[in-house]
């Protein structure tokens, strides 16, 4: 881990951040709109500074990105 | 409308998950099918519970790394209960999916969130939180990159002052566990019988204290 990256993992995201209960309910929305393209932190505001602020919020959302985009279509 | 957020100003949204969408119509027939009687329904639900599985065994697999005590039959377990609660939990909320992604999407969020928690807490099964004091030390030598280690470890102590003199106990205790231990969040929440959403709140404030504490130097780089 650099410097900057244990610092920010300190200070966390600067600005306004969705919780981590709305980060769970709008998750299935934010990836869809990911992987069609459209534009995500439109679709959930607050969505991108919360995941950059909660590993575990972080990794659930990388992991469901990965499994719809490993999906047949 | 706006939707609820961690502390400060709350953020403009202009779609809301308890606003209906046309359904896509694999979304839709997977709604009819969940909601008919009979060996169509039960045909339904052991698909559904195939791809939930497929779900937390991808979840499993991902965490394997951190479980290297853990056996495949060990991880398969996980994988099962996994999708057996987010079955559960599936079936309980049919009618609160209202069409703002793919209903497997949706679904799978659920598997998701099981596995990834059940798989923390297992890592951390008999482990103890390590104690506060013993936080910094990793945190003592920045590196030896002459500008970047000096405005560095000048940050690191003005946040190490204001972690002692700005938070509460308990933003501090929280503060200490997640972001300098990496204690995973819900593992934190089981043994405080409380939330993740309680916890990264409390984590949220204690940032806002220390940013608002550090506003003398330099957090462009951090932002």
């Amino acid at each position: 881990m650099n410097d900057r990256d244990m610092l920010a993992r300190m200070l966390g995201p600067d600005g306004p951040e969705v919780t981590c209960e709305e980060c769970f309910e709008r998750l299935d929305e934010y990836v869809d709109a990911e992987l069609v393209g459209r534009d995500p932190e439109g679709a959930v505001p607050g969505m991108a500074a919360h995941l950059a602020g909660c590993p575990a919020c972080r990794e659930e959302h990388e992991s469901l990105r990965e499994l719809v985009s490993d999906e047949p279509s | 409308m706006s939707v609820a957020t961690v502390g400060g100003p709350q953020v403009d949204s202009t779609t809301s998950p308890s606003e209906a969408r046309p359904l896509d119509p694999e979304s839709r027939e997977w709604l009819r099918s969940l909601r008919s009687d009979g060996r169509e329904h039960d045909e339904a639900v052991e698909r559904l519970h195939s791809l939930l599985l497929r779900a937390a065994r991808y979840e499993c697999a991902r965490r394997r790394p951190s479980l290297p005590h853990l056996r495949g039959n060990d991880l398969d377990d996980i994988a099962n209960q996994a999708a057996d609660d987010a079955l559960v939990l599936i079936l309980g909320k049919l009618d609160t999916f209202r069409g703002a992604s793919r209903f497997t999407t949706w679904a799978y969020k659920f598997a998701l969130l099981e596995a990834g928690v059940k798989a923390r807490r297992r890592a951390w099964q008999g482990r103890e939180i390590p104690l506060a004091d013993d936080a910094w030390g990793a945190f003592a030598d920045p590196g030896p990159s002459a500008h970047d280690s000096a405005t560095t470890g000048e940050l690191l102590r003005a946040i190490r002052t204001a972690v002692e003199t700005e938070l509460t106990d308990h933003q501090r205790e929280v503060f200490v566990a997640l972001a300098l231990q990496e204690v995973p969040i819900d593992v934190l929440a089981e043994r405080r019988s409380t939330t993740r959403g309680a916890l990264y709140k409390t984590l949220h404030d204690a940032r806002r204290r220390l940013r608002a504490a550090l506003a003398d130097h330099d957090l462009g780089a951090i932002s």
